[in-house]
């Protein structure tokens, strides 16, 4: 059995010349027109065309979650979303959820609950938990857990990104094992620590 | 990715009409293996027909008591829909074992059916495949071949059909209507998906052209004893190593009806039409599920030892099938539990 060179079938298709076009899609409340490719992704177009850059590419194959936003309330991989196909939706990213001085539930609890290490896959993180949040399908911590599987954490802080989900979904109290409701005291804040 | 040129149709007709008067083109539905198989340079489609935009997205009821499930409805949308839930939970249960929340929002009912095999060999461009290059060779045959299948294979591909939500869409003998250049027909099931045989490029039985608008669940649903056990290497966001679907219609003690069928073990949702009958008309037994089980795997066909390997396979579908049976007729008539637990696996 020879090893395949497949170059040899890539170059067989000759490359079209395709004209960008004018693409607006509305994100955050606001349209944006953008000059783009049918190819670009619109994880490509928020970030490299709108400078919306806390939307993350991780993989890049729909395996990470890291950019995961919502598209009319519901939560998709932007990274394997056409951007072209998504106008006339409502898109809303992680700087959509919130602002600075005025954080969404779900940031102030990931904050409050230290729910990151680098941060890299958080934004996603959220707005995965928000779109399971629209859902009302979760209730348990091993529901969530499920229903959270579409997103990875390198550095693997799970266990705060758990509490802060459910503190989030029970409005301050989070579900033990056994059905029961109780209420937790919130940890410290991610930037008293000292690395 | 390579560059292409993409039109947004409107309609069905309009889409079969878009992409047959472009040379390489490809239906584009929720994009998440089309894309992804084009980022990885496997699939090199020079235009896409958007398929969004066509009414297909609803899920209706028929006047023969089955629902239709449209062709762009998503598979989040249709396993919580009201009426999945309820008549059919076998099928939402189905889709709900597959892909992440993110990927099920996007993927649709269409696309679903005519995802591509995960096979390792398949998505590396430097090993030989059947089934991505014609005439290349086979590397599963001998290489580690865990996902890959042991029943229907050939010697041109052992690759298996990756969807959880087909495995139940074979049991509930769904029927898939599809529109082409030639007009609609229906395509039952079982004849959608096909083996590999020396053809495994062709992972289904559309003709050029062809487009899924929808599939029509009959009307028995098994809402009363079902199960979807689903085994993997670990409990979320995996693709199965062996799955059962089970439906199965009780009259007090005796099964009445029996329909199942198994994933991540052949080229499609493995049904055998004969191990079902064996069912009918007798009362849930060990032994029974055992015979059962048997005559499915009578023919399988491992590719090697150990856990590199999918010989284990075979051992592992027979008692899956025998635990998703006890488990289906187990959920409202009780077995006798004695029986089953003084029996050897």
């Amino acid at each position: 059995m020879s090893l395949h060179f497949t170059q040899e079938a890539l170059d067989k298709t000759p490359p079209t010349i395709v004209p960008t076009q004018p693409v607006t899609l509305n994100v955050n409340g606001e349209d944006h027109t953008i000059q783009i490719a049918p190819w670009t992704s619109l994880l490509d177009a928020l970030r490299e065309y709108m400078d919306l850059t806390g939307t993350k590419k991780g993989c890049d194959h729909g395996q990470c979650g890291a950019c995961t936003v919502l598209v009319d309330g519901k939560r998709i991989n932007s990274c394997l979303a056409l951007a072209t196909v998504y106008q006339g939706k409502q898109i809303q990213t992680i700087e959509g959820l919130g602002s600075e001085d005025n954080l969404s539930p779900l940031q102030q609890a990931f904050v409050d609950h230290d729910a990151f290490q680098c941060g890299y896959c958080t934004p996603g993180q959220i707005c995965s938990a928000q779109g399971l949040i629209n859902e009302g399908r979760c209730k348990t911590e091993d529901e969530v857990r499920e229903h959270l599987s579409g997103n990875l954490c390198r550095c693997g802080a799970y266990t705060n990104i758990l509490s802060a989900v459910m503190e989030v979904l029970h409005d301050g109290q989070v579900v033990v094992d056994n059905g029961t409701l109780v209420t937790i005291p919130a940890q410290p804040s991610a930037s008293s620590s000292v690395n | 990715m390579n560059s292409f040129t993409l039109t947004q149709a409107t309609a069905a007709d309009e889409a079969v009409r878009d992409l047959t008067s472009h040379d390489g083109a490809a239906y584009l539905g929720g994009g998440t293996n089309l894309v992804d198989l084009m980022k990885y340079n496997l699939e090199r489609p020079s235009h896409l027909t958007s398929l969004g935009m066509l009414p297909l997205a609803d899920i209706t009821g028929l006047p023969d008591g089955g629902l239709r499930l449209g062709a762009l409805a998503t598979n989040a949308d249709t396993a919580w829909h009201p009426e999945v839930e309820k008549r059919y939970p076998l099928l939402s249960q189905t889709i709900l074992a597959g892909a992440t929340p993110q990927l099920r929002n996007a993927a649709t009912n269409g696309g679903n059916l005519n995802q591509r095999t995960r096979c390792y060999y398949f998505y590396d461009l430097a090993a030989p495949c059947n089934k991505r290059e014609p005439g290349t060779g086979c590397s599963a045959l001998t290489g580690p071949n865990r996902v890959c299948g042991v029943l229907g294979t050939s010697d041109s591909c052992i690759a298996t059909q990756p969807s959880d939500m087909c495995v139940a869409l074979a049991a509930l003998e769904a029927v898939v209507r599809v529109q082409g250049p030639d007009g609609e027909r229906t395509i039952k099931f079982q004849d959608y998906h096909r083996l590999p045989g020396d053809q495994p490029e062709k992972d289904n039985t559309l003709k050029p052209g062809e487009l899924v608008t929808a599939i029509d669940l009959p009307a028995e649903g098994y809402a009363d004893h079902f199960v979807y056990l689903k085994l993997r290497d670990r409990s979320s966001y995996a693709f199965a190593l062996v799955s059962v679907a089970v439906g199965l219609k009780m009259n007090g003690d005796t099964i009445e009806k029996a329909r199942f069928a198994l994933g991540g073990v052949a080229h499609k949702p493995w049904r055998d039409q004969a191990a079902e009958q064996l069912l009918e008309g007798q009362k849930p037994s060990p032994d029974l599920f055992r015979q059962v089980a048997a005559k499915v795997f009578a023919e399988a066909k491992g590719y090697g030892e150990g856990s590199l390997h999918n010989s284990f396979k075979i051992e592992l579908g027979k008692r899956a099938i025998v635990r998703a049976l006890k488990q289906a007729t187990e959920m409202q008539y009780e077995v006798n539990p004695n029986a089953f637990l003084n029996s050897n696996p």
